[in-house]
This record gives structure tokens, sequence and C-alpha cells, in this order.
């Protein structure tokens, strides 16, 4: 029972902690996990998350930047004043709970739908573009000399990466070489400046109240490179969930993105945006095959995955309305 | 020669069964499995009745394109070396119509729900 690993952590670096209550699991495949659970304390219980790769999984497999990687970094955003949950504890062996970190729990919500439709968000979404304009400024101006170890990208690396996974599917999409050839006769080549990248900004990955952006979450995919990539994965249509005339997550305006990126003092580029929005649609459409591989060879043999398989056409469509847009 | 009841027909009452019947009374996250595999066998059943079409017109604009002959399969291999070689593209007469119509195929079938495809379906 995790309870009672947990209870033996917390007294570690909670003084006064009796134990946890309410362990249970929000997400998680077989080497990554999320648990939501309530530290018992005489002054108040404190909401708490464990993220964790559990005993037996080693280090993080392609890209993926590591838990360690992503507790250092999650910090150092709380510490700049940036949403972030503040990091309670970095697991350690003695721990006997695997890798990973516990963090505070920021109430909120992460659901796109939820966050695009509900009342309770009304007031909020006018003002979000802008906000998380600001919020991914403060995260590419993070102190270079305080973050861990991270992968490096550009857009031609990228470009090769997704050139070579599409193609170890082996089925033809004529559409996906259009938008690889695309990008290769687009090339910015490399940016001036090269900065941490979130790499994963958009819904599911940001916690949003009625006030705006609480936390910036998931930082998996991190790795230094072009800032602008963060600004064009959260136009990519896929994460507007049908609202489509909002590009920036289905709320905001690209103009409020950029005016929000420029209060906090950096320059937005939309040339280099919009190649980034290109890339990302690309990019999610190869993960939506990928998924269908994975299903097809297991272990993961559910029927969610197949049927991301069968979203790859929605970004083909997208890609077309980018790359060769037809009149009214 | 099967019999009747058609593969649709079949699929199409299991799938209003499970809607009516089960999914009100399925909670937490098997209720949204079951919607995800509600969604699956409704696009079963648009497959099996527009696929054939779709893949017609698809074999018949790619043998004009290229010249050439073969399965669904080769003929879109051999557009997809003609694009990445840069043999072709959207200044090709025919390449933006026919990568239009093939892609409204595939949603039309894949996702007839989707904005962008709303949007354009009619153009």
């Amino acid at each position: 029972m995790i309870e009672t690993e947990l209870t033996r952590c917390v007294a570690s670096f909670h003084p006064g902690a009796t134990g946890v209550t309410g362990a249970a699991k929000l997400s998680g495949g077989a080497s990554q996990e999320t648990w939501t659970f309530d530290i018992v304390h005489p002054d108040g219980n404190v909401g708490a998350i464990l993220r964790r790769a559990p005993p037996g999984y080693g280090a993080a497999p392609g890209r993926a930047a590591g838990l360690e990687a992503e507790a250092t970094l999650m910090q150092l955003a709380h510490d700049a004043g940036l949403p972030s949950p503040k990091v309670m504890h970095v697991l350690r062996p003695e721990d006997g709970l695997g890798r990973g970190f516990i963090m505070a729990r920021v109430e909120g919500e992460t659901i796109a739908r939820k966050i695009l439709r509900d009342e309770e968000f009304a007031k909020a979404r006018p003002m979000l573009a802008r906000q998380l304009g600001r919020v991914i400024a403060g995260i590419h101006g993070l102190p270079q000399a305080k973050l861990p170890k991270l992968r490096g990208l550009t857009a031609t690396k990228e470009i090769e990466d997704l050139g070579r996974e599409y193609h170890s599917f082996n089925w033809p999409r004529p559409v996906f070489e259009l938008a690889l050839r695309w990008l290769r006769d687009h090339d910015p080549g490399p940016s001036s400046e090269v900065t941490l990248v979130h790499g994963d900004f958009r819904h599911g990955n940001l916690i949003i109240g009625p006030d705006g952006v609480r936390a910036v979450l998931d930082w998996e995919l991190a790795h230094t490179g072009d800032p602008m990539e963060d600004l064009g994965w959260i136009c990519v249509n896929s994460w507007r969930f049908g609202e489509i005339d909002k590009p920036v997550g289905g709320f905001g305006s690209r103009e409020d993105l950029f005016a929000g990126y420029e209060e906090a003092g950096r320059k937005a580029d939309p040339d280099r945006v919009m190649f980034w929005e290109v890339m990302g649609t690309l990019r999610w459409g190869v993960m939506c095959c990928g998924m269908m591989q994975r299903f097809r060879l297991g272990p993961d043999h559910s029927m969610e995955r197949a049927m991301i398989g069968r979203r790859a056409s929605e970004t083909e469509i997208d890609l077309l309305r980018l790359l060769a847009p037809r009149g009214k | 020669m099967q019999d009747e009841p058609t593969p649709t027909e079949l699929i199409k009452a299991v799938a209003d069964f499970l809607r009516t019947e089960i999914a009100p009374v399925i909670k937490g996250h098997n209720s949204f499995k079951l919607r995800v595999g509600i969604n699956a066998l409704d696009l079963v059943t648009r497959q099996l009745a527009l696929a054939e079409a779709g893949d017609a017109t698809e074999a018949a604009r790619l043998k004009v394109l290229l010249g050439a002959d073969g399965t669904l399969m080769e003929l879109n291999r051999a557009l997809s070396e003609k694009i990445a070689s840069g043999e072709v593209d959207l200044k090709t007469p025919g390449l933006p119509e026919h990568l239009w119509q093939t892609t409204m195929d595939k949603l039309a079938v894949d996702q007839p729900n989707y904005a962008s495809y709303k949007r354009e379906f009619g153009k």
C-alpha cells in the first residue's frame, strides 16, 4: 500500500506530519504515475501530488527530461514567481517510492472543454492568452546557469526526427510529406537566442482557475532551443477544442499572446511562431500515428490508443488549412 | 453469400444499445471508455458506408496525377515520394484539389464533427 511509504516519507520533510490520507492514482502508464494525497498534520491537512516512476523503472526514455530535471525546473519557476507548484520533496532511494518528487497540489481545472465552456471561467478566458504570454516569457527567461542538463533541439533536428519517425510507420501520407517538404523549405535556421523551452505548453498541462492561470505542469518534454517553439505549439489547432477562430488554446488571439510576451520584456517573432505551429501540427499528427503503433504492438492494447490513431487525419486537414488554404 | 443482417446493421444495433441502455448507468472512467467505444463503432459504420466510393475516386485521381497504375497503397507511396523529392508540389495542376478531397473523405469517416472539417465542408 503506497500510503505506508508515503507516511514515512512525508514525516521527513513536513515536520509534525502524522500520516497521509486519500491517496488515489490520477493517471499513469507503466513507467510514470501521478498520485494525489493529503498530508495529515495537526495544524491542517496539506494537499500534495506525487509524480514518480515506480521502483524498478530506470531513467526516462527518449525525449523525456527525467523526473529530477522536472523537479528542478518546477522549483526554478516557482522561485521566479511564475505559476508553478512548490516542490516539497525529491524522492530518495530510502523512501522506497521509486524516482520522482512530491509537490504542493494546486486546485483548479485542466480539462480544456470545461475551461472553454463553463461559466466559472468566463471572466478568465479573455485574459488567458495575454497572461500565458507573460508566463511563457518568464519561463524563457529562467536563469540558464541554474538549468539542469537538457537535450538541445533545433528546427532542423526536429524536422529530421519527425521525418524519421513518420517513415518508420511505413504508411504513406502525402499530406505529411507536403508538410515535411514545406518545413525543410522554410526552416528559419538556428534562433538568435537559445532558451529553456517548456515543450508541452498547452491545455492539459495548465491549471486554470476563475482568476486565470494558476500553475504550469508537466515539464517532461523540456529542452533548450528556439523560444518561439512554445508560442507555436500552444497555437496548434488540436488544442483549440472546436474554437478554431481563437488560435491560442481556443480562448485567445495571437496578438494577445504576443502582447503578454512582450510586456515581460521579450520579443515575439510571428513568422517563426507560424513555422513552429506547422511543425507542431505535424508533430501531433505523428504522435497520433505513434499511438496507433503502440496499440497494435502492445502491451497497451487499448481502444483509446486505437482511436487516437484515427485522429491523425485531423492534423492533415489542419496542415492543408495552413499550407494550401482554399477560398471561401 | 453471407446472410442478413449486414455488418452495418449489426454494429448500429450494438452501438444504439450501448448508447441508450448502458451509457446512462456506467460511471467514472469506464463511462469515458464506453463513449470512446461507441465512437469507434460509429466510425466503423461510417467507413463501411463511405470507404469504397472514396477509395475508388481517390485511386482514379491518383492514376491521372501520376500517369501510372497500381494499388491505392502503391499509388500513395508513389505520390509521397514525388512530393518529398519536389517533383510535384502545390503548383502541380490537380494536386491541391486531390489532397483536399482525399483528406475531406478521411474526415467524413474519422471525425465528421471536427470543427475544421465542418468549416471546410461545402467549400
